[in-house]
């Protein structure tokens, strides 16, 4: 089963719930478990909400989500052009926040690998970041384990 | 579903009691809300019930780790309870749990202010 999607948005808070749930609804045609929806669910709040806030510095800006299925393979981006992050290793750290003053955790980018199963960081200062993770779906069960 | 709130008094303690998702849009609004009781009310702890809370991501942390900041410069602790096991996951790879114990009901939580 191959499909794709592309959603384009504004960089609303109002629009990270409807971010997760376009993806997850579009994920819902590979029959994936509760479980693995919640956390695609999850991983894509965080990097869309990373956009709204870092990305954009709560200002306007256009955020664009990609996802691509094939077979139980799904491949999601999320792209913002705002103002990139100068150092992409102290951004994955766990628990680093450039913004503690707004309550970040600085957990967003160790939810989206841990919850993912490939993660990778793509951002150029100034011009703006990608981040892409994969998700692969257990088999469908059949037959008696079904 | 946006997420809901009502907030309750135990003595020197806030109760929270949420319902919803629990996302960075949703924080947003929460935060001023539960500082200014905090505030006013002058309040020590603070008690947060996830028990309706059917998604979180990183700013629901972001949101506790806020007020423990606020409160444990005062002297006073914040707990949690009633995760379940989506908010659980969240919390677990966090390790927040060495500053938020958490307890599976409200009574449990209220009994180790």
């Amino acid at each position: 089963m191959d499909n794709h999607m592309k959603l384009e948005i504004p960089s609303k808070s109002q629009n990270e719930a409807f971010a997760r749930v376009v993806v997850a609804a579009f994920a819902a045609q590979a029959d994936p478990t509760i479980d693995e929806i919640s956390d695609l669910k999850t991983a894509v709040s965080e990097a869309v909400t990373n956009a709204v806030i870092h990305g954009y510095e709560n200002g306007f800006g256009t955020i664009i989500v990609t996802a691509v299925l094939k077979d139980r393979r799904l491949e999601v981006s999320v792209t913002d052009y705002g103002v990139g992050i100068a150092d992409l290793e102290q951004a994955r750290e766990p628990l680093y926040t450039s913004k503690p003053e707004l309550d970040r955790s600085g957990m967003g980018f160790t939810i989206m690998e841990n919850f993912m199963d490939e993660f990778s960081l793509a951002s150029e200062p100034g011009k703006g970041t990608t981040v892409t993770m994969v998700k692969i779906f257990s088999q469908i069960k059949t037959g008696r384990d079904a | 579903m946006p997420v809901e709130i009502v907030m309750k008094r135990a003595g020197s303690t806030l109760l929270v009691r949420m319902a919803g998702e629990l996302d960075h849009h949703a924080v947003s609004g929460l935060r001023d809300k539960i500082d200014s009781k905090i505030t006013l009310d002058n309040l020590k702890n603070v008690i947060f019930n996830f028990g309706g809370v059917d998604f979180m991501d990183s700013s629901g942390l972001g949101m506790v780790l806020g007020r423990y900041k606020l409160v444990s410069a005062q002297g006073g602790k914040v707990l949690a309870c009633s995760l379940r096991p989506r908010v659980q996951r969240v919390f677990d790879l966090s390790g927040l749990q060495a500053k938020i114990p958490v307890f599976l009901s409200e009574q449990e939580a209220l009994k180790n202010v």
